[in-house]
């Protein structure tokens, strides 16, 4: 194995320009994959952690008297999905406005009588719920006679959350399109190689090479451009990545909603073994034909 | 260095196995030809041929240009199949071999080519080592086995040399030192004379008869009338339009 291990790496320094361009191919490929990945991963964070402190605002109709209070949180409660409930009078509310408006609170003095509705602010005792049990646990608590509108930000967050998935699938077509170019450099690389040296190929052949003899050095050649290109394009992302956050900390951290983190270990392990195995199907392809003979 | 004349005869044992000696002492024919044509097209490059080639035989192909004496030996090394006919070598039946036995009969046969056929990036070294990696042999072995084959062709002191740099008689030597290199029971040497100086050409002659000397059948195919007659107990096949239209034995 050591044998076929020199030569790939022989016939790697001795086609430097050809390897060279395959494994910065494999390597942005690479980069493009996984910053789709990156992207994902921190989003699905932030959802994560949305719909852990998810909040749902119960507006109470005219209807509505203090008294009634105690019965209609019990029945709030009873539901599987509510936790904590926070009853705001809407004298709090408007109390509330104006300590956000400050100084153009001047003409909510001027109001005959507070035109605010009394609020129930309800947290999720579950954490992590999904977004169809947010929707049917809203409109149950909607149907509640007493409740006149009930908000959990529906309209933002769903189309967030198309839009996300909408992110999803491009981040799939172009990851495929781009598993697909490197692939098909990486074949055609190998191909190149076959053809530059097809006299010395034809020449083991003579001299009674096996297939295995001849082809193994390929594979293992395959499989160290797959290799170094996935980590140079993963050392690109970190790069660009610790510089883009370096530079949020500096100017915007106060803005910032939540950390953005690097991708998992596993994540490193997944892009560098999947782009192994590009450059060892790349081989493949190639070499299922030249084997014909 | 030991290339050539009377020092041929101290050819170290590493040229000969004993296996290849048993097949000389019982003189069994180890490749058998029974009507072999060749065909391109409607144009048949060799047609209808049947002979026996004993081990431990030593025999010219002769002929004119396009005879088919080449095509004759490729069929031999499987680099053309027979399109007619059976061809049998070491017991191998040609026309029923698998793909993945074609590197096992090549191991019996080191041929030597018209061209030289050198890799040009390998060193000489490399060049001839190659027949021992292909068969996985180790490399303490190689490099033993390599040094005394250069050794005996005269080329050890080329040995980190490039084929480009060296002359065409040195090519030839280095060609000659890989077919033997793996101690191959047959030996086919395809013109390997051809474009050597007179000197050059009676150097390989001279060591091919040194091998055959140890036990090895030699086939070579060539034109060099004066190279075939100079030489004493071979075999002569003469071919004409790919028909086999005589023999002789040179006593």
């Amino acid at each position: 194995m050591f044998h076929y291990f020199k030569r790939a790496v022989l016939d790697i320094l001795s086609n430097r320009f050809l390897n060279v361009i395959t494994i910065v191919t494999i390597a942005l490929s690479i980069l493009v994959v996984s910053t789709f990945v990156l992207f994902f991963e921190n989003t699905s964070r932030v959802i994560d952690s949305w719909n852990q402190g998810f909040r749902l605002v119960a507006y109470l109709g005219e209807s509505f008297t203090p008294s009634m209070l105690p019965k209609l949180t019990a029945k709030i409660q009873a539901m599987a999905e509510a936790g904590e409930i926070r009853f705001i009078p809407k004298e709090e509310g408007l109390a509330l406005l104006k300590q956000e408006m400050k100084n153009r609170s001047a003409f909510l003095e001027t109001l005959e009588e507070n035109p605010l509705p009394h609020v129930l602010e309800i947290r999720m005792k579950r954490t992590g719920l999904e977004w169809d049990e947010i929707t049917a646990f809203a409109k149950t608590v909607e149907q509640l006679p007493q409740v006149t509108d009930v908000e959990y930000g529906q309209q933002w967050l769903g189309r967030f959350l198309s839009l996300f998935n909408l992110f999803r699938v491009t981040g799939y077509a172009m990851s495929s399109l781009f598993f697909l170019i490197a692939l098909f450099i990486t074949a055609n690389t190998v191909r190149l190689a076959l053809y530059s040296r097809r006299q010395e190929v034809e020449i083991m052949r003579l001299v009674g090479a096996t297939d295995r003899f001849i082809i193994t050095p390929f594979y293992i050649q395959g499989l160290i451009q797959g290799t170094l290109g996935g980590i140079v394009g993963l050392s690109i992302l970190l790069i660009i990545f610790l510089v883009i956050s370096l530079n949020l900390q500096e100017s915007a951290a106060s803005y910032m909603l939540f950390d953005i983190q690097f991708l998992s270990v596993k994540y490193w392990v997944i892009i560098i073994f999947g782009s192994a195995f590009l450059g060892w199907l790349g081989c493949y392809l190639s070499l299922k034909q030249f084997i014909k003979y | 260095m030991l290339w050539g004349g009377d020092r041929a005869r101290a050819a170290p044992d590493l040229l000969l196995n004993t296996y290849a000696k048993d097949e000389m002492e019982t003189r069994d024919p180890i490749i058998r030809l029974f009507n072999v044509s060749k065909r391109y097209g409607k144009h048949y490059a060799v047609k209808d041929i049947t002979i026996d080639v004993d081990a431990g035989e030593f025999i010219f192909v002769t002929g004119s240009s396009g005879a088919g004496k080449s095509t004759l030996m490729k069929m031999i090394y499987l680099a053309e199949r027979a399109s007619q006919g059976q061809i049998i070598v070491d017991g191998m039946n040609l026309d029923r071999i698998s793909h993945a036995r074609i590197p096992y009969l090549r191991r019996n046969i080191g041929v030597i080519f018209q061209d030289f056929k050198l890799i040009p990036n390998k060193t000489v070294y490399g060049n001839v080592a190659l027949v021992l990696e292909a068969a996985g042999e180790r490399s303490a072995m190689i490099r033993r086995r390599v040094m005394q084959v250069l050794e005996t062709t005269g080329m050890a002191d080329k040995v980190n040399a490039f084929p480009p740099s060296l002359s065409g008689g040195e090519q030839q030597r280095v060609a000659v030192a890989r077919a033997v290199v793996g101690n191959p029971k047959i030996i086919l040497a395809d013109e390997p004379t051809g474009s050597l100086d007179s000197e050059s050409a009676q150097s390989v002659l001279d060591f091919l008869m040194q091998y055959h000397d140890k036990g090895a059948t030699v086939l070579i195919v060539s034109h060099n009338m004066q190279l075939i007659s100079s030489t004493v107990r071979a075999r002569s096949i003469s071919l004409a339009d790919g028909t086999l239209v005589g023999t002789a034995t040179m006593l």
